[in-house]
């Protein structure tokens, strides 16, 4: 399973007008690894992700993603849903975006439209009845439940999803993600926002997603506690460029990277975690 | 809102001192200024015709006064109780006890609202008037459930639903007299064919979002107006379309003679017959449109639109696919509508362009915002409050409008979202919990 690429990204580029947000970038994600891609602020990271998950048209590059089963797609060729629905490339936000009036489980059921419609005969077995909708629907509902207890948030399955804590919604959108049983999650900043005990339930969650699924995880994150504790590769964005790619040891101790992070004032976070 | 809140302690009174009297006087003189210019012109001022047939006016400023000096001490009074009563919650004007009576009395109020309707033609047989009056509601309470799944559930703005109308309304007037074919031939025609029409609509305006789609939903309502007026040859043009056939009880005319339904039952005929029939297709088109509209809720489609509500670029992300979402909301709500319409036909008997203004389009948007966007008893309410009680205020003559626009302000203020603002989930693990209206989105088209 190790080893293979499930993601590869090759001589990516997206201008925006004069502006190169990412300029010739080429890295791979390995199957069943976290890989994380960093860099100070304004590198290009979220921009990347959005190439990757078809919110942008990259200007130049590919981005192919192997399946377990061998299939190869080409993710610049499709666009918006079909990246989640076809690549199963499923993805977070920076600002968390669940759907605020609907409750978590609704949420959840969410995530799984394509399978329940699907089963709904496209709404008409649905609105009917059929056996096999209402089998599909209590399926739907289990999963989501399972998925509901692992975030501790079983007991407020019926309250609306705008109301949770802050913590939650990160953990909600990240189960949110998983019910679209993907094979790449993209995650974008999980830990922003979080305390510290948060923070380490995160970094349980995402090692248990990865054990329990085999799930690949792509993520952006600047909390180094974070990354240099559950990430298994570390790609370093600056100016949109990769200046660093590497084990995390390897890359604590790039000069590159800490010039890089030093120079825009962001340095703290890797010195203090890193050196210490 | 919940019986959890706590009251408000009755010894805070004290400790919070009301703005002063400078304050209170600036306010009552903008209140008295504002006065003096509107009623200068409306009170102050009246045109009589002269013997000799000229307009003169004559002036009326003790009245002006008088009016404008009640606007002065009325605001100082208001402002002076406002301060006495402290600040206006709904605890301190409604006490828990009442509020979980009225928890109760909500239950209940949709089942009794039910069978009340299905005994409208028993209470009121006698009374045409009556009769008439809750058909036209029933037509706009099936309008408003249509648009509902548009603009409640889906998020989308449609100013132009009254398109939607005309096309079911048309293709059952232009089927029936041309072809020959029967009501219930024609009505699934009828809907479809306004489906098609929705998606028609809907394909252009997808990248739209907000006002933009508004205006473009608005310009398509006149749009399908404009030809109608416009194709002579096909529609009649301005003179409309008469003799549409009226609808018969499964193939038996509700006629006097032989063949009519009263002959074969063997009762005695009378016009109200067709009118309790009329009656009872209504309520069960908008039954069937409302149970529809639940079932879909619970279904991943209904879920898609509500997701679609609430953040649009979220659903992408999790593979639904936005255009067939929207289509699939635009041609829904439009069937429904051409439901309506096409009943509305079969009831006239007569149809012109002149019934599928712009109007009608407002009116029935209000009804669905006035009710509690996405709610279904929130809607059949206000197309109650909004279709009788506009009757209602008949007494009022010339200030009907005027005593209804009052109406609706106060209600807005009361309750910004609606009547029934908050939204019940359409599912849940242990309890179903009524999620505030704070939290759920209008959508952005």
């Amino acid at each position: 399973m190790s080893g293979t690429d499930i993601l590869s990204v090759d001589r990516l580029s997206m201008r925006f007008g004069g502006i190169v947000a990412v300029n010739d970038l080429s890295f791979t994600a390995q199957r069943g690894k976290i890989t994380a891609l960093i860099g100070p602020n304004g590198a290009g990271k979220t921009t990347v992700f959005n190439c990757i998950t078809g919110f942008y048209k990259p200007s130049a590059g590919s981005m192919r993603l192997a399946h377990a089963d061998g299939a190869v797609l080409k993710l610049e060729r499709l666009n918006d849903f079909r990246i989640s629905k076809l690549a199963k490339v499923a993805r977070t936000f920076q600002n968390i975006r669940l759907f605020p009036g609907m409750t978590a489980l609704e949420n959840l059921l969410v995530a799984q439209h394509n399978m329940l419609m699907r089963a709904s005969g496209f709404t008409l077995l649905g609105l009917l009845g059929f056996p096999s909708w209402r089998t599909a629907e209590r399926y739907a509902i289990d999963r989501a439940r399972s998925w509901l207890d692992r975030i501790g948030l079983l007991d407020r399955a019926d309250d609306a999803a705008g109301n949770l804590p802050y913590g939650d919604q990160r953990r909600l959108e990240i189960a949110r993600a998983m019910c679209t049983e993907p094979a790449l999650l993209c995650l974008d900043e999980p830990a922003a926002g979080l305390n510290a005990r948060e923070s380490a339930a995160l970094n349980e969650l995402l090692l248990a997603i990865r054990a329990d699924y085999g799930t690949s995880i792509l993520l952006i994150e600047h909390d180094m506690s974070v990354v240099m504790e559950i990430s298994d590769h570390i790609v370093v964005l600056d100016y949109g460029m990769k200046i660093a790619d590497g084990a995390p040891q390897a890359i604590r101790d790039d000069p590159k990277v800490i010039a890089a992070y030093l120079g825009t004032g962001d340095g703290e976070e890797i010195t203090a975690e890193g050196v210490s | 809102m919940g019986p959890d809140v706590a009251a408000p302690a009755p010894n805070q009174q004290p400790a919070m001192r009301g703005p002063g009297i400078a304050f209170i006087l600036k306010k009552s003189f903008i209140s008295a200024f504002v006065a003096l210019i509107l009623f200068s012109l409306m009170i102050g001022i009246r045109t009589l015709p002269s013997e000799s047939g000229q307009l003169t006016y004559i002036t009326r400023f003790p009245q002006l006064a008088a009016m404008v000096a009640i606007v002065f001490g009325g605001s100082i009074i208001v402002e002076l109780l406002r301060q006495w009563w402290g600040p206006v919650d709904t605890l301190r004007i409604v006490p828990p006890q009442v509020q979980t009576g009225l928890g109760i009395a909500r239950r209940l109020l949709a089942p009794m609202l039910l069978i009340f309707t299905f005994l409208v033609p028993v209470i009121f047989y006698d009374q045409r008037y009556i009769l008439d009056l809750a058909i036209l509601v029933l037509t706009y309470v099936m309008l408003g459930w249509g648009l509902n799944v548009v603009v409640g559930l889906a998020g989308l703005l449609d100013l132009g639903y009254v398109a939607f109308y005309a096309v079911g309304a048309y293709s059952y007037a232009l089927l029936a007299t041309t072809f020959g074919l029967g009501f219930w031939e024609c009505l699934p025609l009828a809907g479809l064919l306004a489906a098609c029409w929705g998606v028609m609509l809907g394909f252009p305006v997808l990248r739209l979002r907000g006002d933009y789609l508004a205006i473009v939903t608005l310009a398509f309502g006149e749009i399908i107006r404009l030809v109608i007026i416009n194709w002579q040859s096909l529609t009649g043009g301005p003179n409309g379309i008469s003799g549409i056939p009226r609808p018969t009880f499964f193939g038996i005319p509700l006629t006097p003679g032989e063949n009519g339904l009263a002959a074969k039952l063997g009762i005695d005929f009378s016009p109200t017959h067709r009118i309790v029939f009329l009656f009872y297709v209504i309520l069960a088109l908008a039954l069937l449109t409302n149970w529809v509209t639940i079932r879909l809720r619970r279904l991943p489609i209904g879920r898609a639109w509500e997701a679609l509500r609430e953040d649009e670029v979220a659903c992408r992300a999790l593979g639904i696919n936005t255009t067939t979402t929207k289509l699939t909301a635009f041609a829904t709500g439009a069937m429904f509508g051409g439901f309506a319409g096409a009943f509305f036909a079969t009831r006239q008997g007569f149809i012109s362009p002149e019934s599928f203004t712009f109007q009608e389009s407002a009116l029935v948007l209000a009804i669905v915002v006035l009710g509690g966007m996405g709610s279904q008893l929130g809607v059949a309410l206000s197309a109650l409050a909004m279709i009788g009680g506009f009757e209602l205020f008949r007494g009022f003559d010339q200030y009907r409008m005027l005593v209804f626009g009052i109406a609706m302000v106060l209600l807005m203020i009361w309750r910004p979202r609606g009547l029934i603002g908050h939204r019940a989930p359409s599912v849940f693990l242990e309890q179903s919990r009524a999620i505030s209206s704070d939290l759920v989105k209008e959508g952005h088209g």
